[in-house]
């Protein structure tokens, strides 16, 4: 961003559209770490989660 | 990639050139996505993964299922990518998000290389390698061999970029059983062979549309006559080609009877388009060939989901 950008100020419609693709960028992201929970389980196994520490 | 911004707005160009900002909307990414491809690629990918009866985990074969979606997607955000310029001087596409102006090319570009990876990378985490390695392969070979260099420079095009749709099939059973087996090979070989008489039907309606854009589409290339005798060759062999699940045991009844009367209503449509090849009635029986096309695959595959999936399978052959 430059001093340029800085300046400018979104238009409430910018404003919901951010805020759309920031609430799909953080559902996305939410799905991603359950699969990857997921894909560990049900690879491994539960018992990967039952081990001596 | 050239002239996008010439369909720009003006407001939306000050307004990106000021804020650095994406325009796009959480729809525009996934119009990105072409999402009726992907409902085909995840059709396809299932019967794949049910005909092959595979001893898996319901949720990896999801998650499998899942990703071979996304990276479905992935080709046709990256095909967007690469074809804004031609998108944007035909009718049916130039409402595109990249051509109409609300995602930038470069938005797209990354947007498609992180589904990319992430699909790849994931499917081989859940599944194997050879899927993943296949799924990187079908991104590749739509993407490069089909997008970047045979869609502009022969009307050989979509005979040869068919075989990236035809391979969903492929992918989906390499994840659930860790090979690839015939069954999914005739699915993949069913595809590729419906492909070119499917677009050459819609190449025969949208020719201007192609001709203004510089594709060269067969009927563009080679002239509507000469497509027309080819989408019938094209249907003269699908037709029994789409018979082989029943000789290879893994279509049944029901199959073999939708394939039969399918087929027929293919075979019937594709002589009406050799014989009609003047004025409105060619245009419209072109139109239907399009139109039934699309449900002559979705019966086939629908038909032997039923029969895998769902227990109706009846035995024709042993």
């Amino acid at each position: 961003m430059t001093d340029q950008n800085s300046s400018y100020r979104l238009t409430p419609e910018e404003q919901q559209r951010r805020k759309r693709r920031s609430i799909a960028l953080g559902l996305t992201l939410g799905i991603l770490c359950i699969l990857l929970f997921a894909i560990t389980i049900a690879k491994l196994g539960p018992q990967v989660l039952n081990r001596p520490l | 990639m050239s002239t996008l911004s010439n369909s720009f707005t003006k407001a939306q160009t000050e307004s990106l050139d000021h804020a650095g900002l994406s325009q796009g909307d959480v729809s525009d990414f996934f119009a990105l996505l072409k999402p009726r491809v992907m409902f085909l690629v995840v059709f396809t990918a299932l019967v794949g993964m049910v005909v092959s009866h595979p001893d898996v985990n319901p949720i990896l074969a999801f998650v499998s299922l899942l990703m071979i979606a996304v990276g479905g997607g992935a080709s046709g955000c990256l095909n967007m990518w690469w074809d804004a310029d031609i998108d944007a001087l035909m009718t049916r596409t130039r409402k595109r998000p990249i051509p109409a102006g609300k995602i930038q090319p470069g938005e797209a570009l990354a947007f498609g290389l992180t589904l990319t990876a992430g699909s790849v990378l994931i499917l081989g985490l859940a599944s194997n390698w050879l899927a993943a390695g296949l799924l990187a392969f079908t991104i590749f070979f739509y993407v490069v061999i089909y997008s970047m260099w045979l869609k502009r420079s022969t009307p050989q095009n979509i005979v040869i970029g068919g075989a990236a749709g035809a391979l969903p099939p492929v992918v989906a059973q390499a994840a659930v059983t860790g090979h690839v087996a015939w069954d999914s090979i005739v699915l993949f070989a069913i595809i590729f062979m419906w492909t070119p008489p499917h677009f050459w039907a819609l190449a025969l309606v949208k020719s201007g549309d192609y001709e203004r854009a510089g594709v060269p589409m067969m009927p563009n290339v080679a002239g509507p006559d000469s497509t027309r005798l080819q989408i019938l060759v094209y249907t003269l062999i699908l037709a029994p080609l789409a018979m082989v699940p029943v000789l290879m045991g893994f279509g049944g009844l029901a199959y073999a009877i939708i394939s039969l009367i399918g087929g027929l209503g293919m075979l019937a449509l594709a002589v009406q388009v050799y014989r009609l090849r003047q004025g409105e009635p060619a245009m419209r029986v072109a139109q239907q060939l399009f139109g039934f096309s699309i449900l002559y695959l979705f019966l086939l595959f629908a038909t032997l989901l039923a029969e895998h999936g769902f227990g109706f399978f009846h035995p024709v052959m042993g």
